[in-house]
């Protein structure tokens, strides 16, 4: 049984290795621009914010709605960090060049983003985690919207340049780095579920009554789930700064904590291989693959289609999303990962049904 | 009087915008009570109400479109229970949430796609729409009106609650879903009455606020409604009153922030108000106290 | 089964999509050969109706010459038109479309914000951008593939503070801009500055996104005493702003930049006895035979295309905007036929020495990518009329 284990831990580790691989040789193969290339990055972000808010919501059953907040604190330390000394008198135009005139690397900028989430999400956690589950959700959205209105005021300026824009700072050119930082990251998740924590964590999603009987403390195993969630959070945002190229406060709205919680629970709550599959499949759908319906002179043949024009896409894209909501009620991997013992069952039990069939028509 | 006289405006604009959010944030609780679902697509309901009355104008005389618009709406909520959540009310509670946004988001882009995008600007409805002047004050004769309007409704409301079968039905449901089914109750009408009544009241809300505030975008009935929920939820979830008075004290505090100066805040102020309740009493003003049971 | 069926049919369709990406060359309608402008603009959003109103300046001069000689060969001038939404994330990725589908340079935007969004985008992807009606200086600061055809806010602040002092004989002002929207507060910014340098002193506030009800901050503006109004915030808004105006019996007049030159202002505006003047890029009146012509010719197409009437807000007074999207269509012609080529680098190389004389005035490009305009046009609204009256001719000495 354990050289099974094993081998199938080698076959799953070849395949991601495979498509990394793969992603690598498309990039020197196709246009540097390619609508591909912008879903990879994009999707790969949100992969690493969905696989947070699923070990918060779906591994611990915290309902939190304050995920676009900590992108947010994530999207902007990276910025305030990172801009080059040079560059900031232009950027901070209306702050006399800001305050903080240094600037870190990008890989500190990065781990300080996740930082800073996670320290403003211990600080949070502090009064809200003992409020009942929706009790909690429409907390943590206060909060969200709270520092999205701090970070456009004009008197903290000097640090966030209000309502303008941060540029400048260093960007990634390459798709897999956005794939690579986010794989790391949720390989460190996947390590945490697997361990004792994440039993805990299993354990209060259950039922948190018994948890305590049992001897959890629910107060600690909460902020922790809660923190490291908003750690990775927070590096998400950095990584949603770097591909957008600018950072301002106004788009973190709930709107994007929605979002984020429509992948998560299409992928299926308490799967971590679907939400990073219902992610890549989201960005896609609503970015790149319905694209066509947005052009107005779309001819078959000489039939002009009527109905065309922008917004049809967004209109299709939300019946797609209702129709999978409706049809898949428990996510499309359900609470089940995506794993080679996982397929190497089902071949075997669909051989030993078809066996079985033979039996019987014998 | 000096205070109240320099207040006057910011505190007609805030029992008027309250009473607005009251009538929407009572479609909020209502729901909740019964299905403990938070239906993220109301706030959008109150926007195609005034976009329904903004269409059906320009073809009918006001005083057919308004009612029929509201009725209307009525019909529409009723038709997003049955789409939408009634499939799942045997799903995961997460699922029947995400059902609520994605119907949203349905209805915000159908909207767009229709709009074309452009703002959509609200027919002036005679007699409430005119300006009007109050101990010194102008302001729209809409803004008087609608702590009325709300008030009555209320009461008509909670009459309806306290009084008539249906209304029992309603209270028993929210009290126990399985006990009601198995006394006889008729799940589904009281469900469906419950959207039915939410909408309307949602509709007539929307009447008195684009009268006001003229402007209908897709998007309008995002921050209303988010701000209504808060209300409900600050009131307690699941008790009318709460979410009235909880409506009412937003809509107040809100404007008297901008008097203040601090513009900047006043969305954020909305949440700190709620937060700072939610501290001290976990389950609103008027919330149940709910018992653990192991 | 029916679950993995489903999964299966939108796999195939997916697949199929990835290959019907639409990018690359195309033949034009004879055959001949295509050059591909984009048009970055927004169609939805806060910023739509102006947004919808250059693309309609673009698409006539389009009309008007769908041709261009390039190096001895003619081109046919295809637009390419993606939706921004006037959002700073959703920029990203419609200016990544844009690129992706070859375009040789790119018009627009309207609204700053996601002008400076997606110029990253264009300087990477080596593809020129005219901005159109973004003012906001960072647009071009820095970007060597960022140009632009109008004034700027520090301009255009000025031209504003100046027109406040004397023609209102203003000393005390109230400025509102929209919290979280580089344009609005920018242009106040530039305006607080100048009029403070003029001896007046100034009360400055924001309103959040998504806000209908004005009600509090007219109050706050007759409260504090302010003799005029400022508020350069997006069309929407604007809307409202006059109409609670009126509601509350605003005495003072209010000001705005160029986001207010519209139809939806005019609107607004007509039946009520509110006072708003603004400054902008272009006034219908002249008497010089280009622009009469345009004029003419404008109305005429608008009253032969319902699309286009309903996307000039329903009737057919032509927006300063308008104007600009027709001679930046022209600009980026003329950028064209000196290059001889349809490759960005090459156009983005000859770009700082076009010219052209347009119904605008007359343009050509300093070091920074700027446009080099001394002037600046104030309009009023006539409240009787719903029309425009020109006022006059502003420039800063």
């Amino acid at each position: 049984m354990e050289k099974e284990k094993k081998k199938d831990l080698i076959i799953s580790l070849a395949v991601i290795a495979a498509v990394y691989a793969i992603v690598a040789v498309l990039e020197a193969v196709l246009p540097r621009t390619s609508m591909l290339f912008t879903v990879l990055k994009k999707g790969s972000i949100y992969a690493l914010v969905a696989v947070s808010m699923n070990l918060l919501n779906g591994f611990t059953g915290l309902f939190s709605l304050g995920q676009a907040g900590f992108m947010l604190l994530g999207a902007y330390t990276y910025a305030i960090f990172t801009i080059p000394v040079e560059q900031r008198a232009a950027v901070y135009q209306y702050f006399d060049g800001g305050i903080i005139q240094f600037s870190l690397p990008v890989f500190l900028g990065i781990i300080l983003a996740g930082v800073v989430a996670a320290f403003f999400a211990y600080l949070i956690g502090l009064p809200v985690l003992k409020l009942k589950s929706d009790y909690l959700a429409i907390a943590t959205l206060g909060f969200a919207e709270i520092i999205r209105a701090l970070f456009q005021w004009d008197k903290l300026g000097g640090l966030t340049n209000g309502s303008n824009l941060l540029r400048r700072f260093p960007v990634f050119k390459s798709t897999l780095f956005p794939m690579t930082v986010a794989g790391i990251c949720i390989a460190i998740i996947v390590m945490l579920i697997n361990s004792t924590y994440g039993r805990a964590f299993k354990a209060i999603r259950d039922d948190d009554v018994a948890a305590e009987a049992m001897g959890i403390n629910l107060a600690h195993h909460k902020r922790l789930a809660f923190t490291i969630s908003s750690f990775f959070a927070g590096i998400s945002g950095a990584l949603l700064a770097m591909f957008q190229t600018t950072v301002q406060a106004a788009q973190f709205k709930s709107a994007m904590t929605y979002e984020i919680l429509l992948i998560v629970v299409i992928g299926g709550i308490g799967s971590v291989s679907g939400s990073v599959i219902s992610s890549f499949l989201f960005i896609a759908c609503s970015e790149w693959w319905l694209r066509f319906l947005d052009n107005a002179d779309t001819y078959i043949g000489s039939f002009h289609v009527p109905l065309l024009r922008p917004g049809f896409r967004k209109v299709v894209f939300s019946i797609v999303i209702m129709a999978i909501v409706l049809l898949y009620q428990r996510g499309i991997m359900g609470d089940k990962e995506f794993s080679i013992s996982g397929i190497r069952k089902k071949i075997a039990a669909r051989k030993a049904a078809k066996a079985k069939k033979k039996e019987g028509t014998k | 009087m000096g205070f109240f006289q320099t207040n006057l405006p910011y505190l007609l604009a805030g029992i008027s915008t309250g009473g607005q959010y009251a009538l929407i944030a009572i479609g909020y609780t209502m729901v909740y009570g019964i299905l403990r679902l938070i239906n993220f697509a109301h706030g959008d309901v109150f926007m195609c109400a005034a976009l329904m009355v903004i269409y059906s104008a320009s073809y009918l005389p006001l005083y057919i479109s308004l009612p029929l618009a509201i009725v209307a709406t009525g019909l529409l909520g009723f038709a997003i229970e049955r789409v939408a959540y009634k499939p799942l009310r045997t799903a995961p509670r997460m699922s029947a949430m995400i059902s609520a946004i994605g119907m949203s988001y349905l209805i915000q882009n159908l909207a767009l796609y229709v709009t074309g995008g452009l703002t959509k600007y609200y027919p002036p409805v005679p007699f409430i729409s005119d300006s009007i002047e109050i101990f010194g004050a102008m302001t729209k004769r809409v803004t008087v009106i609608t702590p009325f309007v709300t008030l009555f409704l209320i009461i008509v409301l909670v009459s309806i609650i306290k009084y008539t079968k249906i209304g029992i039905a309603m209270r028993a449901v929210s009290r126990d879903f399985e006990t009601a089914q198995l006394m006889g109750v008729k799940i589904n009408s009281v469900i469906s009455a419950t959207f039915v009544i939410g909408s309307l009241l949602a509709a007539i809300g929307s009447t008195l606020f684009f009268s006001n505030y003229t402007g209908v975008t897709p998007t309008v009935g995002g921050m209303p409604g988010l701000k209504a929920f808060v209300a409900a939820v600050f009131g307690g979830i699941g008790s009318i009153p709460g979410a009235v008075i909880g409506a009412f004290i937003i809509g107040i505090c809100e404007n008297l922030i901008k008097g203040m100066g601090l513009t900047t805040f006043s969305d954020a102020f909305t949440f700190v108000l709620l937060i700072v309740v939610l501290m001290f009493m976990p389950t609103g003003l008027f919330g149940e106290k709910a018992t653990d049971k192991v | 089964m029916k679950k993995t069926i489903v999964l299966l049919a939108v796999l195939l369709v997916s697949v199929s999509l990835v290959f019907a990406g639409g990018s690359g060359e195309s033949a034009g309608s004879k055959g001949s050969k295509v050059v591909k402008i984009g048009v970055y603009e927004p169609a939805s959003g806060d910023n739509g109706a102006g947004g919808k109103q250059e693309t309609l300046g673009i698409q006539y001069a389009n009309y008007v010459t769908p041709t261009v000689n390039i190096g001895g060969t003619e081109y046919e001038v295809q637009l390419v038109i993606v939706d921004n939404e006037s959002s700073n994330d959703k920029a990203v990725t419609a200016a990544s479309e844009l690129v992706s589908k070859g375009v040789s340079l790119v018009l627009g935007s309207y609204g700053s914000g996601v002008s400076i969004a997606a110029g990253d985008t264009f300087a990477s992807a080596e593809v020129p951008a005219i901005g159109v009606t973004c003012t906001n200086p960072q647009v071009t600061l820095g970007n060597e593939w960022y140009y632009r055809i109008c004034f700027l806010d520090p301009f255009q602040g000025t031209v504003l503070a100046n027109y406040a002092k004397d023609s209102f004989g203003a000393k005390k002002a109230y400025a509102l801009a929209k919290l979280g929207d580089d344009y609005s507060v920018g242009l106040c910014n530039y305006f607080i500055k100048a009029f403070e340098a003029l001896g007046g002193t100034v009360v400055y506030e924001t309103f959040p996104e998504g806000t209908s009800d004005f009600a509090a901050y007219v109050a706050n503006a007759k409260k504090s005493g302010c003799d005029v109004f400022f508020s350069p915030v997006s069309i929407e808004a604007a809307a409202l702003i006059i109409e609670q105006a009126n509601t509350q019996g605003l005495s003072m007049p209010i000001l705005a930049g160029d986001t207010w030159d519209s139809n939806v202002v005019l609107g607004a505006a007509k039946g009520t006895k509110v006072n708003v003047s603004v400054t902008t890029f272009f006034v219908e009146g002249s008497t010089d035979p280009q622009i009469t012509s345009f004029v003419s010719g404008l109305k005429s197409y608008l009253a032969s295309n319902a699309t286009a009437m309903t996307n000039n807000g329903g009737n057919d007074e032509i927006a300063a905007v308008t104007a600009m999207g027709f001679d930046a269509y022209y600009t980026a012609l003329e950028a064209l036929k000196k290059a001889g080529s349809t490759k960005g680098a090459d156009i983005q190389k000859v770009l700082p020495s076009v010219t052209y004389k347009g119904v605008s005035g007359d343009i050509a490009f300093d070091a920074n990518g700027d446009a080099v305009r001394t002037v600046a046009y104030v309009k009023k609204v006539d409240n009787a009329t719903g029309k425009w009256q020109f006022v006059s001719v502003q420039s800063v000495k």
